[in-house]
């Protein structure tokens, strides 16, 4: 889904309109690229947005400066993930992890204050992390999130591990302010105590969003570090200042990532880059068998008391626990009364698409003859496909169905669509 | 939804993406012949484009075995010819081409077996969704995307997942996917379609009179959708079917790597091949410690 949010500075004119129509938790990244990246502001009204805008520029072979042309940058880099991910994917026959049980650390210590990241470091860490966890819980609806903050040496959990985003965002917002040191050990502890519990099916991991560039630890921090590798809790770690030893060797030790950020945008999109599943290491989950109840939706007349806010509500308002028949409000969710999990189908359904991803297509460069290809039009979206000097633009084409898309359209279908419409559109390929 | 809309200058410029169903499998024992069903739908193509000179629309087959784009206003009228013949003309050769070719492709293809065949809904939707994209990104005037499927034959269950992942792409950039079932079989797709992405789900009761529950149900534009009383979409069966043996059940189990449904235990996962260690009875345990 980034890559799209990432895209949007490519398009034409990253449009309000655009951004309103996709889910709330895109609007905020809508709207800071327009800021970044060019609407139709002056090059000194965008100063603001963005400090560091010479490097949008570009000399040419006659020495003037031009902006670089954003559109094949962005599906460059994009087209360079996807090729690394599907690397990874080809390299083993993979597994996803895809019940999560993650625990975001979030640094709250005197190094959060900084202001080389606008207004602060703490800011923009809360402000990502909002669109963070929207978009954990839209790739990943059977996963659970917990958040536990670091402040004046100690760790405290703020919320528990859980399956509902808004209370989440709602807990980190009421409890943004920083003081004291860090201690990456005291909150490896903490989140180990916690993630013990977890069901022997789901995968551990930790994602810490570092500030500092110290730790004050109250004893050895490398028994802490075999102690999560023992537990198998994948930690990962987005550092916001500068590369540290103890979270690379953390990261390495237990099969994490290890990131720095150079700015607000890659922070943004090193962040975001945890948001789909991870390749599941075989050994560190165990496979099993889950049982879950796919409640219904209650009858119009029934009248219950539901479970999780105490409120009275009709029972086509919520839905009925098909074991103990009480009334939940939201799904996916465990029955507060008998433990089990209710999902619905669809919950499921959006989960399928980490299993069956889409090949990456391959680039077609430029073909100087328009009559020897029949091909003009993109398939998906009908786009010419051709400069008016009648060479076609960079494209790309399905390697299944040889279909020709243009490179909107191939960021879309991998990003988002998760479908190739050439393929949908043969019956030989349809049959999954 | 509404809410978003009204902050639009343009809410009341539509662009409808039509997915026409053209299994011949399914028309040659429809109550309503094709001829009729495509006339009513030239009619309401028409009436959507008199509506707002502004409005767009979008045809799109869906065969049994191809999909194609059969007609786009935009390219009419820069043509120059948006009379309802020269439309009406234009758009039945084309859809008279599609439905040859893809008949060839039927034949050609010995895996379809006829009779049963589903229309390949899940590849329209995608064309669909791609071409709203591309509206997306034409600027900040772009008129209000919807798509409306006029589905005939069955679902095809092989589509599931190409399926869900339109419905949910489509419900990330808040397209409502509008339905009209014209055949006699209601679809837990697109029901499931319409639910998830705010459309409007209808099957008629007397297909005589398609035009009139096209134009007043389905030629609503978006913003004054919310003053409107629409057909509600009742009763929408989330629970799933699981995968053994395509029961639909209240609860089962859950593979935790493939997230394939069973509704009994098994000792090794028929879709992934992982060898379940111990079945976990329940998840009594957790809401204890959670507490």
């Amino acid at each position: 889904m980034y890559g799209v949010g990432g895209g949007g500075g490519g398009f034409n004119a990253p449009s309000t309109t655009s951004g309103r129509r996709r889910n709330p938790g895109d609007e905020e990244e809508d709207e800071e690229e327009e800021g970044a990246e060019g609407r139709v502001l002056e090059a000194w009204e965008r100063a603001y947005a963005d400090d560091r805008s010479w490097e949008a520029l570009q000399e040419d072979q006659s020495g003037l400066l031009r902006s670089i042309d954003t559109k094949t940058v962005v599906h460059a880099q994009y087209r360079r993930r996807l090729l690394l991910r599907s690397a990874a994917a080809a390299a083993a026959r993979i597994q996803k992890g895809l019940i999560r049980y993650l625990y975001i650390v979030i640094d709250l210590s005197r190094a959060a204050s900084e202001m080389d990241y606008r207004p602060s470091r703490m800011a923009v860490v809360a402000k990502h992390a909002e669109a963070f966890i929207r978009e954990f819980f839209d790739q990943n609806p059977l996963s659970h999130v917990g958040l536990v903050t670091i402040k004046d040496g100690i760790s405290h959990r703020l919320t528990e591990i859980g399956g509902s985003p808004e209370s989440q965002i709602n807990a980190l917002m009421g409890k943004l302010e920083c003081s004291g040191d860090s201690s990456l050990q005291n909150a490896l502890e903490l989140v180990n105590g916690y993630l013990d519990q977890v069901p022997s099916y789901g995968h551990k991991e930790v994602l810490i969003l570092y500030s500092a560039l110290n730790t004050c630890d109250p004893g050895d921090i490398m028994e802490t570090i075999e102690k999560c590798k023992k537990s198998k809790i994948r930690c990962s770690v987005i550092g916001l200042a500068a590369e540290i030893f103890i979270c690379k060797h953390l990261c390495e030790e237990t099969g994490g990532s290890y990131t720095v950020a150079l700015d607000e945008s890659h922070f943004k999109e090193l962040l975001l880059e945890h948001a789909p599943p991870p390749p599941a290491i075989a050994e560190y989950a165990a496979a099993n068998l889950i049982k879950m109840g796919f409640p219904q939706r209650g009858v119009e007349d029934l009248i219950s008391i539901c479970s999780c806010h105490k409120k009275i509500k009709s029972g086509a308002e919520g839905y009925i626990c098909p074991r103990c028949k009480v009334n939940v409000c939201e799904l996916p969710t465990e029955c507060r009364t008998c433990g089990l999990t209710l999902v619905s189908s669809p919950h499921l359904a959006r989960s399928y698409h980490h299993l069956f991803p889409v090949a990456p297509f391959d680039e077609v460069s430029s073909v100087p003859n328009r009559i020897q290809r029949g091909v003009q039009n993109c398939f998906g979206c009908q786009q010419n496909l051709f400069n008016p000097d009648g060479q076609t633009s960079l494209h790309v084409r399905c390697p299944k169905c040889n279909q020709h898309f243009c490179l909107d359209c191939d960021i879309y279908i991998h990003e988002s669509l998760h479908n190739c419409p050439g393929c949908e559109s043969q019956r030989s390929f349809s049959s999954l | 939804m509404s809410s978003a809309h009204s902050k639009l200058y343009s809410d009341d410029v539509s662009l409808v993406v039509i997915v026409v169903d053209t299994n011949p499998f399914f028309w040659a024992a429809a109550a309503l012949p094709f001829a009729d069903f495509f006339a009513n739908l030239v009619h309401f193509v028409n009436s959507l484009l008199l509506l707002n000179h502004l409005n767009r629309v979008v045809v799109i087959a869906a065969g049994v075995s191809s999909c194609s784009y059969i007609f786009d206003s935009s390219d009419a009228s820069a043509a120059g010819g948006v009379g309802v013949t020269a439309t009406f003309d234009k758009a039945s050769r084309k859809v008279e081409e599609f439905i040859a070719q893809d008949a060839r492709a039927t034949a050609g293809n010995g895996s379809v077996v006829s009779g049963n065949a589903a229309s390949l809904l899940s590849g329209a939707l995608s064309l669909a969704l791609c071409y709203i994209q591309r509206i997306f990104r034409s600027g900040t005037r772009h008129p209000q995307p919807r798509i409306l499927c006029l589905q005939g034959s069955p679902d095809g269950p092989e589509q599931y997942v190409a399926v869900m992942n339109s419905i949910f792409s489509a419900q990330r950039s808040m397209v409502p996917i509008d339905s009209c079932i014209v055949g006699t079989q209601d679809s837990a797709f697109l029901q499931q379609a319409s639910y998830i992405t705010g459309g409007v789900y209808l099957k008629p009761q007397e297909l005589n009179g398609l035009f009139q529950y096209l134009a007043v149900v389905f030629a609503t534009d978006l913003h004054s959708r919310t003053f409107l009383r629409l057909p509600k979409t009742l009763g929408v069966d989330f629970r799933a079917s699981c995968f053994c043996h395509k029961k639909t059940i209240d609860m089962g189990y859950v593979c935790s790597v493939c997230l394939s449904i069973f509704c009994k235990n098994q000792k090794k996962c028929s879709t992934c091949g992982s060898e379940f260690s111990r079945v976990m009875p329940d998840l009594n345990s957790m809401p204890d410690q959670s507490k």
